[in-house]
């Protein structure tokens, strides 16, 4: 990637740090009060749901336009599963960071490849639990507690996958011999931000699922 | 102060000058992007004023019908919005990108292609929003668009639709500015600026720039539960499904009353730097101004509920919002009085900008009293909605925010255009502007305490509230009369106006050290910096006077190269968010991502140096 810096050939800034470094842990404080205020939103209307279905309890729901009872929701062997594998990728992350900054090839493209594998998987869990929430009776505007939860944990399904294009990309450059040791500093990029999105996650798993 | 010589031996040519359209449309020098928002604001801010004087015509008298209902609705909406998001904000946003790479003796912002995103995105926000007007739905909901007023219910038609879209694309420049701003103060100062060194201009900035990345995330989030619950029928803020209107009331303040210091501390920061220079002495209490200044940022995100007394919050919330209030009031003070600390016993300049300085101080002093008075929560219920309220806000954001950039105008114009403003022109200006504001907000005051309604677009004969009414609608006539004077003033100077120094004020940092207006980088030698007034320092050792720089060829400089990425992905960030508009218009959206996509990985992968 292109330095995009009037001082690129003037390394020693001001504080030492990089300025990219610095921009994206700068970008990653503004959008934790994105996630915070998304979450706070999720609290606020816990419980506050008028009908079913709902993620802990038993509940009356519209099913096929009939009122009927609805079961908990949520699956949480299925969720703690795709935690892990996402916390997994940000260590795999750092592996291939290693590789990176090693000079060795091999190492990078391998365990940046898994690291895309396990965003990918990570989304597609998502997406299968959507689909089958739905088919469950929980739409979109069906309550309060469907359009907040959809709405936080869609966003944060936004941001992995914008992680994983980002990584997919630094994958594509790897393999055409682009991410050489000097810059390594692109990967570590793009391994801060995709750290932080498995943080979020770390908070939204037991704040949404775990909580009663 | 040092010098030590940069740039790299050589290979590199001269830059070439670069003129014509094109060179606009592809800049991504800090100067000139700084001028881009300071002419594309002050237009904003141009149509605001007559939004505003429109609104006053129709109060000028009782029971006129100048105005509809609906259209006074939409103008004091779009005022509002106007001046906050179109005018203060990217006037702001002009002197911190001229001002902040010369202050900190930097060649450029961290992140050049990005700084021009972020103009374009904002240009683009404020053409979307103004927009409305050519279909007859500007928003007309007031600038904080409480619920459930905003809701597909109660306003069927685009209105609050282009609201949403306008200010969440205006978000995105200001975040992305901000992200810029913020790693440049950190990391781009010359050798030798310590923080406790920086400007106060630069640290205000620097504050404000953090408020920015904390509270415009809020806001965002804000905005999309309002568009979802308009567009895809959720209830976040429809108390039929369960929602609460009054959490939007929470969030929204919960993001506007850092705003309010968004709006103020830049203002703060540039009559820092002016009182000193025209009183020939430093800033007085520079620590106690820095720490003031972070302190007010970290209270002003604990206050928020300050705008809600009215809901009913109880006696506890009540009471610490109140408290709160109060604190906030003791740095505000520590800093007047610092100010004029700075001035007293000083050998005062009577130049223009001390003029507006001075003004500042004197109008946001009353500003921020009528503020605590309405911390009190039964004083508040007293005031809340009436004309007091629009007082208070207009001499802290007029007498305030306005006054000061004027300033800073008048101080900084030498050295954006090489020329000299008029002085007499100047003072014609000051003193207009100064009679009337007073004359139309002060007036507010009594009429809200005797029970004038904001917000509302007549009132009957015999109420009592003519008189003032006129005065306030004369008054306004003659604010923005004196505005035409200031447009006159510029354009004479930028065809005739005397030839600027470098130094045309005795400055006392590191932009009054290259010639007027400087040169595309800046600095043709990276100064160094051991002092908080390094050309005071320079000139003291220097026994007093200061050669005149010479301009320089700039060979071997190595500059950013121009870019027409970033308006192409600006064009995309708007053009996704303009497809949520019409209801959610998938292939704009889809068009919108794709040019987006396109516009960052080709600026990616584009070679910064040819
Ligand atoms: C000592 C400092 C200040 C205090 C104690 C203070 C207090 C308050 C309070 C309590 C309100 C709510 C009144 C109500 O709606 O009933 C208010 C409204 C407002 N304040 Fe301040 N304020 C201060 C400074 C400022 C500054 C510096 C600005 C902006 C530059 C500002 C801008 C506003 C605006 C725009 C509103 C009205 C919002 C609206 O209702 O449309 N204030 N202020
Ligand atoms: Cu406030």
């Amino acid at each position: 990637m292109a330095h995009d810096t009037a001082h690129a050939l003037h390394p020693p800034t001001a504080t030492g740090l990089d300025t990219r470094k610095l921009a994206i842990w700068t970008f990653i404080g503004s959008e934790c009060l994105f996630f915070a205020t998304l979450i706070s939103n999720y609290l606020v209307y816990k419980g506050e749901s008028l009908v079913g279905p709902l993620p802990h309890e038993t509940s009356q729901c519209m099913l096929h336009g009939q009122m009927t009872t609805c079961e908990p929701i949520f699956e949480i062997p299925l969720v703690t599963f795709g935690t892990a594998v996402l916390l997994f990728s940000s260590f795999f992350v750092v592996l291939a960071l290693n590789g990176a900054q090693q000079g060795n090839r091999k190492k990078l493209i391998g365990w940046l490849s898994a690291t895309v594998v396990c965003g990918l998987f990570f989304i597609g869990m998502q997406v299968y639990e959507f689909y089958h929430f739905y088919h469950k009776g929980l739409g979109y505007t069906t309550n309060l507690f469907g359009s907040s939860f959809y709405t936080l944990t869609g966003f944060h399904g936004t941001h992995v996958t914008l992680g994983v294009i980002w990584l997919a990309t630094m994958l594509v450059l790897a393999i055409r011999g682009k991410v050489p040791p000097e810059k390594s500093l692109n990967l570590e990029i793009a391994a801060l931000y995709w750290h932080f999105v498995d943080v979020v996650w770390i908070v939204i798993f037991p704040v949404v699922y775990l909580m009663r | 102060m040092s010098t030590i010589a940069m740039g790299h031996a050589g290979a590199e040519a001269a830059p070439a000058e670069k003129k014509g359209l094109w060179s606009w449309i592809t800049t991504v020098d800090h100067k000139r992007i700084g001028i881009l928002y300071g002419v594309t604001a002050f237009l904003f801010f141009l149509l605001g004023g007559l939004e505003a004087l429109l609104i006053r015509w129709q109060l000028g008298a009782p029971d006129k019908t100048f105005l509809s209902p609906e259209a006074y609705n939409q103008l004091f909406t779009m005022h509002g919005t106007t001046m906050i998001f179109l005018g203060v904000m990217p006037l702001s946003a002009m002197f911190f990108n001229y001002f902040i790479p010369l202050l900190i003796g930097a060649r450029d912002v961290a992140f050049p292609r990005l700084n021009a995103y972020s103009y374009w995105v904002f240009l683009f926000g404020g053409l979307v929003l103004n927009s409305s007007f050519l279909f007859n739905a500007a928003p007309d909901m007031g600038w904080f668009a409480y619920a459930n007023l905003t809701s597909k219910q109660f306003s069927p038609g685009l209105n609050v639709d282009f609201w949403i879209i306008g200010l969440q694309i205006l978000g995105i420049a200001s975040l992305a500015a901000a992200v810029n701003f913020f790693v440049t103060i950190i990391n781009l100062r010359a050798p030798g600026m310590k923080m406790m060194r920086m400007p106060m201009f630069v640290w205000m900035s620097l504050i404000t720039q953090v408020l920015l990345l904390l509270a415009f995330p809020i806001i965002t989030v804000a905005l999309v539960l309002l568009m979802l619950d308009r567009s895809f029928g959720t209830h976040f803020f429809v108390p039929s499904g369960g929602g609460d209107p009054v959490l939007w009331q929470h969030l929204f303040w919960l993001f506007g009353h850092p705003e309010v210091y968004i709006l103020i501390l830049p203002a703060f920061g540039v009559v820092s730097e002016i009182l000193p220079v025209f009183s020939r002495k430093p800033l007085f209490g520079y620590a106690a101004m820095v720490f003031s200044g972070c302190f007010i940022a970290f209270l002003g995100f604990g206050v928020w509920s300050h705008h809600m007394f009215s809901t009913g919050m109880g006696p506890m919330a009540d009471t610490v919002f109140s408290l709160g209030t109060m604190l906030i009031a003791i740095p505000t003070g520590v800093k007047i009085f610092n100010w004029i600390g700075t001035v007293w016993g000083g050998s005062i300049q009577y130049k223009t900008p001390m003029y507006f300085a001075l003004g500042f101080v004197a109008m946001f002093i009353i500003g921020g009293l009528s503020g605590v008075m309405h911390a009190s929560p039964p004083a508040d219920l007293q005031q809340t909605d009436s004309y007091f309220i629009v007082a208070h806000f207009h001499y802290v954001l007029f007498g305030g925010s306005i006054f000061a950039l004027t300033a800073g105008a008048y101080y900084w114009f030498p050295k954006m255009t090489g020329r000299m403003l008029s002085e007499s022109l100047g003072k014609v200006h000051f003193w207009l502007m100064f009679l009337g504001f007073n004359l139309t907000f002060a007036p507010m005051h009594i009429l809200g305490l005797n029970g004038m309604p904001r917000r509302v677009y007549t009132y009957s004969a015999g109420m009592g509230f003519e008189f003032w009414n006129a005065v306030e609608t004369a008054g306004s006539l003659i604010l923005g009369f004196s505005f035409l004077i200031f447009i006159w003033n510029i354009l004479k100077s930028l065809k005739s106006g005397e030839v600027a120094t470098a130094d045309p004020w005795h400055g006392a940092t590191l932009e009054w050290s290259i010639p007027s207006p400087p040169q595309e980088w800046n600095f043709a030698v990276e100064p160094t910096v051991d002092g908080r007034d390094p050309l005071w320092e320079l000139r003291r050792a220097r026994g007093g006077t200061l050669p005149e720089p010479a301009r320089v060829s700039g060979k071997g400089i190595h500059l950013p190269s121009p870019s027409y990425w970033p308006i192409v992905t600006a064009f995309g960030t708007a053009l996704t968010l303009v497809g949520f508009l019409m209801h959610v218009t998938l292939w704009v959206i889809l068009l919108g991502v794709a040019i987006t996509m396109l516009g960052i990985f080709s600026w990616a992968f584009e070679p910064a140096d040819h």
